[in-house]
């Protein structure tokens, strides 16, 4: 007979973490992307330092410099790399400082709405009945719209600014995230281990926040490293649009926008370049995103 | 005998089946159908008295999971009343129901899924008495650490996570868990059901260990009859959300009253009577959604008479201490 007390645990202890990041490394696309990624966030971080020009400082502008062509020298002197805009603006210093508000907005609204569409999807699992029915009828009302049409209607009615974007996206983005923290805390709340917390006579809020809240978490934090780039998206398109953020502020949409009339009369740069900057951001927040999630899948 | 520790009146537990959105407009319409309601335990009496072992016995489904979470107030019944020492359980409030809580605790069938699995073991057995702070901060390592010890788990491990243990390990660490809030009623279902035999033994072992230093009572829920008639002082036969024959467990075994118990008992298998033929019990367990009029064991009984289709048998006392629900001991009344 073998005695189980005197065996010792029998799973060796390599945490997930690793397993994923191991995961991740051995694929060159996702390596690629991964390190593109790093390359715009450190940019984007560090535009204020690196920038040839301070894109928000009017003082600094010359209308002069109006409309370069990429490569071409400015009166004071200054190279325009990728040329400027109707403004005299330099695009290499409006397009990283374009990234910077991009990448601000993309993250601090998936948070709020993580936060926001988390604490819902576990009240509605916990709570069931009148609440769980009362608050997936209003998931389903948000889904059931366009995401761009509830953001634009919000817009116009409270205006542009970065504050209020980022509460249009958060208002647009919650609701799928509620739906699937529902789904897995349903899951979660059936096992055993939560009936022994009921058993124990703990909280009903300590049981969520701390049984039920870890343990259903998981893929909603994966789905959400893709929606950054679909916030960004959203973002840019209601810049585009010209409800986004303020011209004063201009975002990888704004700036597309604004080059946007120069594109027929052959100043491509205006446009291009941040739209390329866009794509390449947004694809490599996609390609890791989805990476992420199916290496986390315990079962690929 | 002494006075009851545990009592169960006339408990019952319905699940009713969710109508669906399109059921009600269907309802709306005039076309009512009422909604189908599963009786996982219909009406169950039962004394547990303090220190005794008291097995349940029954098929897959006939409600003894159900009746141990009730016991244990992870569940309210639908109908009937559960006392704890003499009190209503139900109107138990604030501190007093934590008590009663704490002291009837469960020992859950699933040692993969009765554990968080993101909690280290430390954390896990000592959760309650630092939530509800039942001890001291600083006391509270001491405390787990004992608990471990008592069950037989090396303190090296206390903090490792669950996902890292056998079946074995992780259902000491569950039995290790309940005894940090020093119950007195354990409620194990199936406790040893998920564990290889020979793990299976030792447990049982660790049950009984702790038992005679603490002095605890056990409802111990099962399938396994061998192992029931081995540990229990009375045991309890269950069908269909019923209590079928209640007595002392060496009796039962030896002479069963309820031709259901007597199906049962001559399944087990036996190496020294070395049985021949093995005659199965006929048939399935009836759906507890739409149990049979009469006796619900009548279908599948070789005793049935024609009462027993129509008449519902109570249980009745037999014999001291000995009750049965059948037609066959106490003659129905002619309606």
């Amino acid at each position: 007979m073998n005695d189980d007390r005197l065996a010792g645990p029998i799973l060796a202890d390599t945490p997930l973490r690793e397993k994923v990041l191991r995961r991740l490394r051995n694929r060159p696309t996702t390596r690629g992307a991964a390190i593109l990624l790093g390359v715009l966030v450190l940019l984007a971080l560090l535009a204020p330092l690196i920038a040839p020009q301070n894109p928000y400082d009017l003082a600094a502008l010359s209308v002069m410099d109006n409309r370069l062509a990429p490569g071409e020298q400015g009166m004071a002197g200054l190279r325009f790399w990728l040329g400027s805009d109707a403004q005299g603006r330099d695009m290499l210093s409006a397009i990283l400082y374009g990234l910077r508000t991009s990448l601000l907005v993309g993250l601090i609204s998936t948070l709020g709405a993580l936060v926001v569409g988390v604490t819902a999807g576990l009240v509605a699992a916990q709570f069931g009945g009148a609440i769980d029915a009362l608050m997936m009828r209003v998931v389903d009302f948000m889904l059931g719209f366009p995401s761009i049409l509830i953001a634009l209607v919000l817009l116009a009615s409270i205006g542009r600014g970065v504050d209020k974007v980022i509460l249009a996206i958060v208002l647009v983005q919650w609701a799928q995230y509620a739906r699937l923290m529902r789904a897995a805390a349903l899951v979660e709340r059936r096992k055993e281990y939560i009936e022994a917390a009921v058993n124990f006579g703990l909280p009903t809020r300590y049981i969520m926040f701390v049984h039920l809240l870890p343990n259903s978490i998981g893929s909603v934090l994966v789905v959400s490293t893709v929606s950054i780039a679909s916030a960004i998206t959203l973002e840019a398109t209601l810049s585009f649009l010209g409800v986004g953020v303020p011209v004063t502020q201009p975002s990888l949409g704004l700036l597309i926008a604004n080059g946007f009339e120069f594109l027929l009369s052959g100043e491509y740069w205006i446009a291009v370049f941040p739209g390329l900057a866009l794509v390449a951001l947004i694809m490599s927040l996609n390609i890791v995103g989805d990476r992420l999630r199916r290496s986390l899948n315990v079962r690929a | 005998m002494t006075a009851p520790l545990f009592e169960l009146r006339g408990v019952a537990k319905y699940f009713r089946g969710k109508t669906t959105l399109a059921e009600r407009i269907l309802a709306l319409a005039g076309r009512r159908q009422p909604p189908a309601t599963l009786r996982a335990v219909d009406g169950v009496d039962l004394t547990v008295a303090k220190g005794e072992v008291l097995g349940l016995v029954g098929e897959s489904g006939c409600g003894k999971s159900t009746l141990a979470r009730i016991a244990t107030g992870i569940l309210a019944p639908t109908a009937g009343e559960v006392f704890y020492q003499g009190r209503a359980v139900a109107g138990l409030r604030g501190r007093d129901r934590l008590d009663y809580l704490l002291k009837v605790q469960m020992i859950f069938q699933d040692p993969y899924a009765s554990l968080d699995p993101r909690m280290r073991v430390s954390r896990i057995v000592g959760e309650a008495l630092a939530v509800h702070k039942l001890l001291p901060r600083r006391e509270i390592d001491g405390a787990v650490d004992r608990a471990l010890r008592e069950v037989g788990l090396d303190l090296a491990y206390r903090d490792r996570y669950p996902h890292q243990f056998s079946g074995g390990q992780r259902q000491r660490i569950g039995i290790a868990r309940a005894l940090a809030v020093k119950p007195d009623f354990l409620v194990c279902d199936e406790p040893v059901s998920a564990l290889d035999v020979s793990i299976q033994a030792q447990v049982i072992n660790l049950f009984m260990d702790v038992r005679a230093r603490h002095g605890l009572t056990y409802l111990f829920v099962s399938h396994d009859l061998g192992l029931v008639r081995h540990i229990s002082d009375r045991v309890a036969i269950m069908y269909l959300g019923r209590i079928v024959e209640i007595g002392p467990a060496a009796s039962v075994f030896a002479d069963p009253a309820h031709p259901y118990s007597a199906a049962l008992i001559k399944a087990i298998p036996s190496a020294a009577r070395r049985k021949a033929g093995f005659e199965p019990l006929q048939g399935e367990l009836p759906s507890p959604l739409a149990p049979p009029p009469g006796c619900p064991f009548h279908p599948r009984c070789d005793h049935a008479m024609p009462a027993c289709r129509e008449i519902r048998p109570e249980l009745a006392e037999i014999a001291p201490g000995r009750s049965a629900a059948c037609h066959l001991h106490t003659a129905p009344k002619v309606a």
